[in-house]
């Protein structure tokens, strides 16, 4: 008889489920300004314990500080408050016109916007990202006209993508935003072939991947990091851990890594963890990762720790499997609030001009939105043909294209 | 006996499965506590622990590949991809491995897993949530394929394909997941509760796998469909009035010949349906399968309706579905050739 005992099998659980109380004990949160800021050229070996850390800028007093602060101007922060704000408004017209039937699906960033909004403003023309369904702030802080998306999500004839992408999967190539696959992870590791591309040609641009901590389970994650690491791409790596993968937590893709920054290490790709909610402390580390690309100091990978407050998509009620509460007690609070706080303390904001700017905004999103529906919605006004769908699967339609378009009668 | 959906008929095959067997495991993306986002595991891992039923991180190559090593070990697997969309991170694991570990160890090493995928379009799903990559499976050599087309099948056919000592890709159309379905999206559905093939006996009873299945007897032309397109086909027999046999598929590798010859020969023409594109689909095999074993029954071509070889759009869906009315013309044009 052997007296070896039975092997066990291990499946992680998340802390609470409905019922419980929310309990986020075991997210270690360091104080705002206390992780160093390295130079550029830091060897990736001897900054390994940053991929432990979260760099954070703003504290509870609202006070930016630490290596990391004093990179925004006031006009600055002012402007990606109000990014984030014009995120929030839009999504919430959206997420309303699907349930109005207007569309036929929409995704959220609620608690996420100072991801997007803050990195975009790091990046320069010409860069290019590889962004994830939840990254729209780099469209709406890059500029990228509003009106354009709604079209796209409505489907309808100004659609600038025919009407052939599920809501939200927005493409702008000259705004920096790769087409959006519904394929998850399959463009981390395409943003390190693009920055390989932009190497191998001389060039100066380079090229940001995203993925969501569920999807760094795909192989495809793993590719992107062999090569980021082998040819030094230019690359900046983001993970954006808003700690759900739907009703997955993130426990489950984490596995035993301790967290998703530490990924990274095996593949001696620096990795840098940072507040996802605090705008100033995204901004700077996206400015340190960028800078590294652009000076031919290769990839680095940062993980956004973060909370996706809302449902994943309108096809999803998060009460099911997590507390109602849970978004409440994220302990790193809401990314717009805490920079509108910062600038009131600053003396660069008010309350009544924070609510004055509230109604603005989303008197704008709704102008937006009219013009929008009158060029149609999913289901009524003008979209796009029957005829339409047959372009574009090739440079050149092929007869047997043409004669099914002729079967078809369109 | 209960009415259940397809959902519900699903979950009770693995159910049933789970408990008669305990090496029948399941899991995949927010299989285990939610129950999986069309909830097809719902109360699965409460009732058989969370090592029976769990969830996975998102890697479909991981999903696959780790079932192909349990059910190697002797496990029965019955694993989920949440959209057949999906599945092609895995494909490898069930191309090169999971389809010829049995052929090339010489019966060493088999591998009993089931794949379950909901395919098919008619939900507003866009591209990657609509594809229907049968035909990517029945070209394998070494793997089963099944899509079935209601409640009552799909119970048996689970269970069929769970209890089954090779590798099952079961492809469930998720517009059928509560109701019958026949392309006219502007009615209300028709929920299984109303369907007498919503009916699904308690317990254990299995569906084989490769045996077709007469819908609607008729004298004037064969229609071969599966999943969706056997609701779709009976509207287009209805609103056409011509006397179609429709013969509803149900495992498309292996197939059942005796009853696609028998009914052809019968009638003497045959229509082809499926919601994937045309080139290369299974189509295509039906299509000559017919024309090697029926050709001199035959009276006119052999003609398939299937969606165009495009990606599946997102606004142009009722465009791009094969729905009765293009069902419809080509009975039509079979009969007046
Ligand atoms: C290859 C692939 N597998 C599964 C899915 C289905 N799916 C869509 S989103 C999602 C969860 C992704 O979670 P995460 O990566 O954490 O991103 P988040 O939604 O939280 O931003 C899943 C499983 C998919 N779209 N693609
Ligand atoms: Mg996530």
């Amino acid at each position: 008889m052997s007296d070896l005992k039975p092997l066990s099998f291990h499946v992680p659980a998340p802390a609470v489920r409905p019922g419980g109380a929310p309990d986020f004990r075991d997210v270690k949160i360091p104080p705002a300004g206390a992780v160093d800021r390295p130079p550029i050229d830091v060897a990736p070996e001897d900054i390994r314990d940053l991929a432990f850390e979260i760099i954070r800028v703003l504290n509870r007093d609202s006070e930016a500080v630490g290596p990391w602060a004093g990179l925004l101007s006031h006009e600055e922060l002012l402007e990606g408050l109000r990014h984030m704000m014009t995120l929030r408004a839009f999504d919430a017209r959206m997420q309303m016109a699907q349930r109005q039937g207007k569309t036929s699906f929409y995704m959220q960033h609620m608690g996420e916007e100072a991801v997007s909004c803050a990195f975009r403003k790091a990046l320069s023309p010409g860069d290019m990202n590889f962004p994830t369904y939840r990254q729209a702030g780099l469209l709406i802080a890059g500029g990228y006209p509003m009106l354009d998306m709604m079209c796209q999500i409505y489907s309808n004839e100004r659609d600038p993508l025919k009407g052939r992408q599920l809501p939200v999967m927005y493409s702008a190539r000259e705004h920096g935003f790769f087409s959006i696959s519904g394929n998850l992870a399959t463009q981390f590791v395409q943003a390190v072939g693009w920055a390989m591309a932009s190497a191998m040609k001389r060039d100066t641009k380079i090229a940001v991947g995203w993925i969501g901590d569920g999807s760094t389970a795909e192989s495809d994650f793993h590719s992107a990091l062999v090569f980021a690491s082998t040819y030094k791409a230019p690359v900046v790596l983001n993970i954006v851990n808003n700690q759900w993968a739907i009703s997955t937590f993130q426990g489950i893709a984490r596995g035993g890594s301790g967290t998703f920054a530490a990924r990274g290490l095996g593949f001696g790709i620096p990795a840098l963890r940072v507040d996802g909610n605090d705008y100033l402390a995204v901004y700077a580390v996206a400015k340190w990762a960028i800078e590294r690309a652009r000076s031919n100091l290769g990839p680095t990978l940062i993980e956004y720790v973060t909370y996706r407050v809302g449902a994943h998509s309108t096809s999803d009620d998060p009460s099911a499997y997590r507390p109602k509460t849970e978004s409440d007690n994220w302990p790193l609070g809401d990314p717009v609030l805490r920079l509108k706080n910062h600038l009131i303390r600053e003396g660069a904001w008010s309350e009544e001009r924070h609510t004055q700017a509230e109604a603005e905004i989303l008197s704008t999103v709704i102008a937006i939105q009219k013009e929008a529906e009158s060029h149609g919605t999913l289901h009524s006004g003008p979209h796009p043909s029957a005829r339409d769908m047959f372009e574009g699967v090739y440079e050149e339609m092929p007869p047997h294209l043409r004669r099914q378009r002729q079967q078809g009668g369109v | 006996m209960p009415r259940r959906t397809m959902v519900e008929a699903i979950r009770d095959a693995m159910d049933v499965s789970m408990q008669r067997d305990d090496n029948v495991v399941v899991f995949g993306e927010d299989v285990g506590y939610f129950g999986g986002v069309f909830r097809c595991t719902q109360g699965l891992q409460r009732k058989f622990g969370s090592s029976r039923c769990f969830d996975a991180p998102i890697s479909e190559l991981g999903i696959v590949g780790t079932a192909v090593g349990m059910a190697a070990y002797g496990l029965r697997p019955c694993v989920e991809i949440q959209f057949a969309d999906y599945m092609y991170p895995a494909y490898d694991q069930i191309v090169s491995e999971a389809a010829r570990l049995r052929y090339r160890s010489a019966g060493q090493f088999t591998v009993p897993m089931v794949v379950r995928m909901p395919t098919g379009g008619g939900i507003f799903g866009g591209q990657t949530h609509s594809q229907s990559p049968e035909a990517l499976f029945t070209h394998v050599s070494g793997l089963k394929t099944v899509v079935p087309s209601n409640p009552y099948d799909a119970k048996g056919l689970l269970i069929a394909a769970i209890e089954d000592n090779d590798p099952v890709i079961f492809l469930e159309p998720k517009r059928l997941y509560n109701g019958p379905f026949d392309g006219h999206h502007d009615k209300p559905v028709t929920p299984w509760a109303r369907h007498a093939l919503g009916e699904v006996p308690e317990g254990h009873y299995t569906v084989p796998l490769g045996k077709a299945v007469v819908r609607r007897p008729g004298t004037a032309v064969t229609v071969l469909a599966y999943g969706t397109m056997v609701y779709v086909s009976e509207a287009a027999a209805a609103e056409t009035g011509i006397d179609a046999e429709i013969i509803d598929l149900r495992t498309l590798v292996p197939y059942d010949l005796d009853t696609i010859v028998a009914s052809v020969r019968k009638t003497g023409r045959c229509v082809v349906v499926h919601e994937a594109t045309l080139t290369s689909g299974f189509g295509a095999e039906l299509s000559a399968l017919v024309q090697e074993t029926c050709f001199y029954h035959l009276e006119a071509p052999v003609m398939r309706v299937t969606g165009w070889d495009t990606p599946y759009p997102h606004a142009q869906e009722w465009d791009y579905f094969p729905g009765p009315d293009r069902v419809g013309r080509t009975l039509k044009a079979v009969m007046e050739a």
